[in-house]
């Protein structure tokens, strides 16, 4: 088999062009010098607090924590009257059995987004028919987005096809739904291998679905160098077709300065269409708060206690 | 009044094609390094320890490139002056060769971390003198500058290890340095470093558009209580430099500047028996293969031509990529371009700063408006430039030919000459025609062909998948008109000493 998955991942390679894992970590750390300071930086707080997907995926999660999160994604700022401090965040992230309670709790018309995992999240590794039974009975419950992941197994083993027809089918399925392809970065392992996934997705993605970097159950999760090659692909995807692909960054993204050396790469990579919460988001929860408490910063010119700041979500 | 060549934006795709949109949406507010540089009014020389002002009482003006704004007085250094600085050099040279190397090492050690102490303030004078971004101030002159003393503290003791065979190993006697002002306290850091941990002593002349870092690093010399008269800095322009190479006692020249100057110089040591080393211009080519990691290859182009306004001896002047790509890769430079950011060199978020001086600024100006009129293709992106102070926009030449003045001579400011080629062989030949031989760059997947490179390119560095990377252990220098010696490393070394 290996001998197969060399020459397709070879030839596929050819087509999408190699990654030079030192470049890039090299220009990732450019970012961090960046130095964001005061309009720029409540700008770009805001920004970020707007991309949260926050999330909770865990099998401890009842319809009593998901209304919780919901609460705090209409209104992060418990303090802010108007949402003059901090705009609600772009959706919560929920399992699917947890769909029906976001509906109830968000109500019909929220300016929330309902996200939900499907395709056997997190490995993926269920018949496709149960895979796509999950995606339409998620859609089903009010779920205005599916976050699914791919066929690490099959893409490993050179079944880029079959990789990418499950992203299709699972696309079909979604109907209105947006779609979030999860290429699960740790386990692809290289920065070519990112690529070669990457490009698989957004051949087969509409408008307004995005490809995602991890599920966050795994060792390692949204990186700046796993976010760049993503970024790269998705300019390259859309310079050739026209076909603007959104990026979610999920895992391991927790202080507002990490979030804001996300949205630079974003804004020296793809430019000023990508600086919205319909091209870009974070797959985050503890970092929505460091966002208030940094804002709140620039308004007052003092840290608050974490405890000043309601908390809805736990750590991913 | 000298007018800006004209623009000329280069349309790939047709109006409806997808385009990206670098604009002002998240415009990042001012953020400069407000670290005190500690710049005197004044600044005398450095003679036998102490700040004295030159015999005639001659000074002159050193500016800020970013705004035209004067910085300090500097002491003009003349001949009398000069010959001042070497008997002082004399007088300290029997001593401090015959200190052991542990003593000499710890001197070193301490001056690498008195400039690690004051690292801000040195990055902030840098940037204030020269121009170049803080960023780069900050992350590579001044740590490398420390990192080169470091490096050299360590050689002190070790010398008999570092030449395998040689039973002695004897410092020449006091040594003639002139530095250029492209990196004016990384470079002293070049010449000082491996002078003294081999037991010389110094006479040492800052370039006249840059000398306030030196002339602050002289304070840390006493601030270390350096022996008087082993390093003695002499600041002015040319005849301050004449009178440095001419002078009798200098047992050594070591230069870095340009080939015009490094001639003069020969020319001015041929026979006297002063040994030489010649650090002089480049004209680089960055060769890019199609099979090459693209955004890579596009970041290390632009890192290679625009790093410090690409005033850099061993800058990627010359892109010479494969034709099947060349479209691709003109598309993907001129996009990356315009995120690149112009402007106040003291601002952390500035890519590209100011030009040195607005005479190299006049000659920069000369050399695009000569690529212009021989036929090539100029692409600068729209970027709004502040009025005053030196500023040059970053700049792209397509449709180079090897026989147009842009390809063969050292412009020496941020303009890259983007020529094509078709086989391997071509790409060496074109790479190897020129009268320079520093640096080179090889963009490819394929292993063999970078060990193939690196044999058949005339260049005494050439960087395999990256540019513009150093190292105090690794040994820089070039062929043919790029001059000879070494510096860093033991091959730097070696170029302080007699083995017997």
């Amino acid at each position: 088999m290996s001998a197969v998955r060399t020459l397709a991942f070879r030839r596929f390679l050819h087509e999408v062009g190699p990654v030079d894992a030192v470049g890039v970590e090299e220009r990732v750390a450019k970012y961090g010098t960046r130095s964001i300071k005061r309009q720029a930086k409540v700008f770009g707080l805001k920004l970020a607090a707007s991309m949260v997907d926050l999330t909770t995926l865990e099998g401890k999660d009842t319809p009593g924590k998901v209304a919780a999160l919901c609460a705090k994604a209409l209104r992060p700022d418990d303090r802010d009257d108007g949402g003059m401090s901090c705009p609600p965040v772009a959706a919560v992230c929920v399992y699917p059995s947890m769909v029906a309670a976001a509906r109830r709790a968000l109500g019909p018309r929220s300016p929330v987004r309902i996200a939900s995992v499907a395709t056997a999240f997190p490995s993926g590794q269920a018949p496709l028919a149960t895979r796509l039974a999950e995606v339409r009975a998620a859609v089903g419950a009010g779920a205005d987005e599916i976050d699914m992941v791919i066929n690490r197994g099959a893409f490993l083993s050179g079944e880029f096809t079959r990789v990418g027809d499950e992203i299709s089918a699972v696309r079909d399925a979604c109907g209105q739904a947006a779609l979030k392809v999860i290429l699960e970065t740790s386990e692809l392992e290289t920065y070519d291998a990112i690529r070669a996934a990457s490009f698989i997705a957004l051949r087969r993605l509409r408008p307004g679905d995005f490809i995602k970097t991890s599920t966050g159950k795994t060792s390692s999760n949204a990186t700046l160098g796993n976010n760049q090659v993503m970024l790269d692909a998705i300019r390259d995807h859309y310079l050739a077709s026209g076909v603007a692909i959104g990026m979610k960054p999920a895992g391991g993204i927790r202080t507002a300065k990490q979030a804001l050396t996300f949205l630079i790469a974003v804004k020296e990579t793809l430019g000023d269409a990508w600086l919205t919460n319909t091209r870009y988001r974070f797959g985050a929860s503890s970092l929505l708060n460091d966002l208030l408490r940094q804002l709140e910063k620039e308004r007052t010119g003092a840290y608050q206690a974490p405890y000043r700041f309601s908390e809805a979500t736990e750590s991913y | 009044m000298p007018s800006a060549p004209a623009r000329s934006v280069r349309r790939r795709r047709t109006p409806t094609a997808p385009e990206l949109i670098f604009g002002n949406l998240w415009e990042f507010d001012p953020s400069p390094e407000t670290a005190d540089p500690k710049l005197k009014a004044q600044y005398d020389l450095l003679i036998d320890g102490r700040f004295v002002p030159a015999r005639r009482g001659a000074r002159f003006t050193s500016i800020n490139p970013a705004n035209e704004k004067a910085l300090a007085e500097v002491a003009l250094a003349d001949e009398s002056d000069v010959a001042d600085a070497y008997a002082a050099a004399a007088r300290a040279f029997p001593r401090w060769s015959r200190l052991p190397g542990s003593e000499r090492g710890k001197y070193l050690f301490r001056l690498a971390r008195l400039l690690q102490d004051r690292a801000r303030e040195f990055a902030v004078a840098e940037t204030l003198d020269g121009g170049k971004p803080i960023r780069e101030s900050r992350d590579f002159d001044v740590p490398m500058a420390a990192a080169h003393f470091f490096y050299h503290a360590g050689w002190a003791d070790k010398l008999t290890y570092a030449f395998p065979g040689a039973r002695h190993v004897q410092p020449l006697g006091v040594v003639g340095q002139i530095i250029p002002w492209n990196f004016p306290l990384l470079m002293l850091a070049w010449k000082l470093a491996p002078a003294l941990a081999t037991g010389n002593t110094v006479v040492l002349k800052p370039a006249e558009t840059t000398s306030l870092t030196a002339l602050k690093f002289a304070e840390i010399l006493q601030e270390a209580e350096l022996p008087p008269g082993v390093v003695n800095i002499v600041t002015g322009a040319g005849a301050t430099g004449a009178a440095v190479v001419a002078h009798p006692q200098a047992a050594k020249i070591a230069f870095t500047g340009s080939t015009e100057v490094g001639r003069h110089i020969m020319r001015a040591t041929a026979g006297t028996g002063k040994r030489l080393t010649l650090e002089l211009g480049g004209k680089a080519a960055n060769i890019l293969f199609d099979d090459a990691p693209l955004d890579q290859a596009i970041e290390g182009v632009i890192n290679g031509i625009f790093f410090n306004q690409g005033h850099v001896c061993c800058a990627g002047s010359r892109l010479l990529v494969q034709e099947g790509i060349a479209d691709e890769v003109v598309a993907r430079l001129t996009l990356r371009l315009r995120s690149l950011r112009v402007g106040d060199p003291l601002d952390k978020n500035t890519d590209v700063g100011a030009i040195n001086s607005g005479e190299q600024l006049a000659r920069i100006k000369r050399l695009v408006a000569a690529g212009v009129r021989e036929g090539a293709t100029l692409y600068q992106p729209p970027c709004a430039l502040p009025r005053k102070g030196f500023y040059f926009p970053p700049t792209l030449f397509t449709g180079v030919q090897q026989s147009h003045r842009i390809a063969r001579e050292e412009i020496f400011g941020p303009v890259l000459s983007i020529l094509t080629f078709r086989t391997v062989d071509e790409a060496i030949e074109k790479a190897n025609n020129t009268a320079y031989g520093l640096s080179a760059g090889v963009w490819t997947d394929k292993g063999s062909r970078i060990l193939k490179l690196s044999t058949e390119l005339k260049a005494g560095v050439v960087w395999a998948n990256t540019y513009n990377k150093f190292d105090p252990a690794s040994p820089f220098g070039g062929y043919k008109e790029s001059g000879f010696g070494r510096e860093g490393g033991r091959h730097g070394l070696a170029d302080y000493v007699t083995l017997s």
